[in-house]
């Protein structure tokens, strides 16, 4: 495809229900992408939409330098990748998972494995904690989408724990309880070029981003593409986008396999970046935090999670500064947001702007 | 293997199973009736245990705990239907998952707060300590109480649901609000009784469990998972798919936990698995709602 096609298809405020009302018709057919009823805030969101990786890398790039600490960056990073990864089934294919710690500990387990028992470099590492993660998302997607709605999210939450008991028992292969520990990476040599010195922080953390760009750009192409297109049809519609003769279970299948592919993705720059794996990495507590995150953010846009991942890493770095209960506080937060900001920081923000803007 | 360690065995994993039967019944019946998952559900499991733990060494009894914890839990269930789940009716199913989920937390945290981080041991009161000769050996007598309560509670639950008037409008209710609303009845007032109802239900299987296992802020998280694996066996809105479900898995679990005890908890999702590949519905569900 090429990236004149890619722009007319960008959703826009007036032409989000296009894919919907013409399925069948070829991007090519598309009108232009900012109707002039759109007004000048269509136009501005549309031409956002259209810079959103750049904008997203160059955000990336100075976060370590306008944060607080960069531990902090770090972790802005790798759990807004994930929340990327959920926010693919949950914001734009309507699906909500409780059970994606099993792509991100099991993509970071994997790695570690691959370097702790078979001495493998982190590059065949990383290959197989993002391939295992997303047969381990294929495999618990083909079982989850099975079931719908509500009956969805118990599914997904039960087999993620299946996946940490059976992480917990073979404790020969994954360190049990204590975590799997002894696979440090100091140094990345990259394509016999250059070397990354993993130690130093600031090193690892560009290191790590470039992964990140990749994935953000890789996601942006999918949403960009009549694929993007046909789950959100699901998301808004599942009868009438099977009336119009997509497989809805394949479209379903598919964006649960890539969300599980960038969750274990950033599970992978977890286990690089922590050099241990916790027990709880493949835990409720992790597959919640990806929901916290993409509620804070607002589901369903392309800024949100890192925005979320951000404003609930400030909140738990400040809150427990003050107090050890900052769990409380993340919680009576998180219940304020859906009574009565239900779509998010950023969600909110587009609202705004269309609202105060468009006559 | 002797026969008669795993016919005990087998009544161990029935009284499990009777303490999972209450948390999942209170699930469902919220679900079947409100549509909605309650994911607090678990923590409130775990408030009902500390609950009836407060209560106990307040009155120095366990029977008022037995009697009260429910009671005040569904009370606070109420309280949470009226002011946190019902301003979120009419927008997507998802919303009130997510507010009761955030509210998980909250409580967890709020425990965490009140008793402490460390878990706390719970004993059965004097008279129901010890073991009873059933003939083939000896059983604790806390786990037959057990197993007794739930039965008596499924016989009210049973009685109340058929053959009451409250029991009528509640059946009706569930097959068609909108009906219920243009005959009349109140149907908000119905949906505060059945939220208390669930909530109360699971607070009691927290305090029946409460001597079985230790008292501790996490317990509800594998309590939760525990309900759902029942909720998707049975069949999600089924009462007869829950204390079916609800004894199998209890009895799987001791099964396994007899012969591979490292399998125990796997045992359960992997039967979860294998009813989804066979009857996506569940034993006891109908088809098209949720699957």
């Amino acid at each position: 495809m090429s990236p004149v096609t890619t722009s007319t298809l960008t959703p826009t405020p007036a032409a989000a229900a296009l894919p919907l009302a013409q399925p069948a018709t070829p991007p090519p057919a598309a009108p232009p992408a900012a109707p002039p009823a759109a007004g000048p805030a269509g136009t501005r969101a549309a031409r956002l939409d259209r810079w959103r990786v750049p904008f997203s890398v160059a955000a990336l790039c100075v976060l370590p330098f306008v944060l607080p600490s960069q531990a902090l960056a770090v972790n802005v990073l790798i759990y807004g990748l994930f929340t990327v990864g959920f926010n693919l089934l949950f914001g734009y294919t309507g699906l909500l998972s409780f059970g994606h710690a099993a792509f991100f500990g099991g993509g970071a387990y994997l790695t570690g494995m691959a370097i702790a028992h078979f001495g493998l470099g982190w590059a065949p590492a990383m290959l197989i904690g993002v391939a295992g993660a997303s047969l381990l998302a294929l495999v618990i997607g083909a079982l989850s989408i099975r079931t719908r709605g509500i009956y969805f999210c118990m599914v997904t939450l039960a087999l993620a724990q299946l996946v940490y008991y059976v992480a917990l028992q073979a404790s020969g292969w994954t360190g049990g309880e204590n975590g799997l520990r002894g696979f440090t990476v100091a140094k990345a040599e990259v394509l016999g070029l250059f070397t990354v010195n993993l130690l130093d922080p600031l090193q690892k953390y560009y290191f790590l981003m470039v992964f990140a760009a990749l994935a953000l750009w890789f996601v942006s192409r999918v949403l960009n593409s009549p694929f993007g297109a046909a789950i959100e049809a699901v998301r808004e519609n599942e009868t009438r986008a099977r009336a119009c003769g997509y497989d809805v279970e394949r479209t379903k299948l598919l964006a649960f396999v890539l969300s599980g592919a960038v969750a274990g993705l950033a599970g992978t720059l977890s286990a690089l970046h922590l050099s241990i794996v916790p027990l709880d990495a493949l835990g409720y507590h992790t597959s919640s935090l990806a929901v916290v995150m993409t509620m804070l953010g607002g589901a369903g846009s392309f800024f949100s999670p890192f925005i979320g991942g951000l404003a609930f890493l400030l909140i738990e770095d400040v809150a427990s500064l003050w107090t050890s209960h900052w769990q409380l506080i993340v919680g009576i937060i998180f219940i304020l947001f859906v009574l009565f900001l239900p779509k998010g920081l950023w969600g909110s923000v587009i609202g705004f702007v269309k609202k105060g803007r468009a006559p | 293997m002797d026969f008669e360690l795993i016919v005990m065995q087998l009544f161990s994993g029935l009284a499990l199973g009777a303490i999972l039967v209450m948390v999942a019944l209170g699930l469902t019946i919220v679900f079947g009736m409100l549509g909605i998952v309650n994911f607090a559900h678990g923590a409130l499991f775990m408030v009902g245990a500390y609950a009836g733990l407060w209560i106990a060494s307040l009155t120095g009894s366990f029977w008022w705990a037995l009697l009260v914890a429910p009671i005040a839990i569904g009370i606070l269930g109420m309280g949470i239907e009226r002011f946190l789940v019902r301003p979120l009716y009419g927008r997507s199913p998802d919303d009130p998952l997510l507010l009761t989920f955030g509210l998980g937390y909250v409580l967890v945290e709020s425990v965490r707060i009140t008793f402490g981080t460390d878990g706390i041991p719970f004993s059965a009161p004097e008279a129901l300590q010890g073991v009873v000769d059933l003939g083939i050996g000896y059983f604790p007598v806390y786990r037959l109480f057990v197993m007794a309560v739930v039965a008596l509670v499924l016989l009210l639950l049973w009685l109340a649901l058929e053959k009451t008037r409250f029991g009528l409008i509640v059946r009706a209710g569930a097959r068609d609000p909108l009906i219920m609303k243009v005959l009349g009845v109140d149907v908000g007032r119905l949906w505060l009784l059945v939220f208390g109802l669930g909530v109360g239900l699971t607070a009691l299987g927290g305090v029946l469990a409460a001597p079985m296992r230790s008292v501790s802020p996490e317990m509800g998280t594998l309590v939760l998972a525990e309900a759902f694996v029942v909720t998707v066996i049975g069949g999600m809105g089924s009462l007869l798919g829950a204390v079916v479900a609800g004894l199998l898995v209890g009895v799987a679990i001791s099964m396994t936990a007899l012969f591979a005890p490292e399998m125990a908890t796997i045992v359960m999702f992997s039967l979860m698995a294998l009813i989804l590949l066979a009857r996506p519905q569940g034993l006891f569900g109908r088809p098209g709602l949720g699957a």
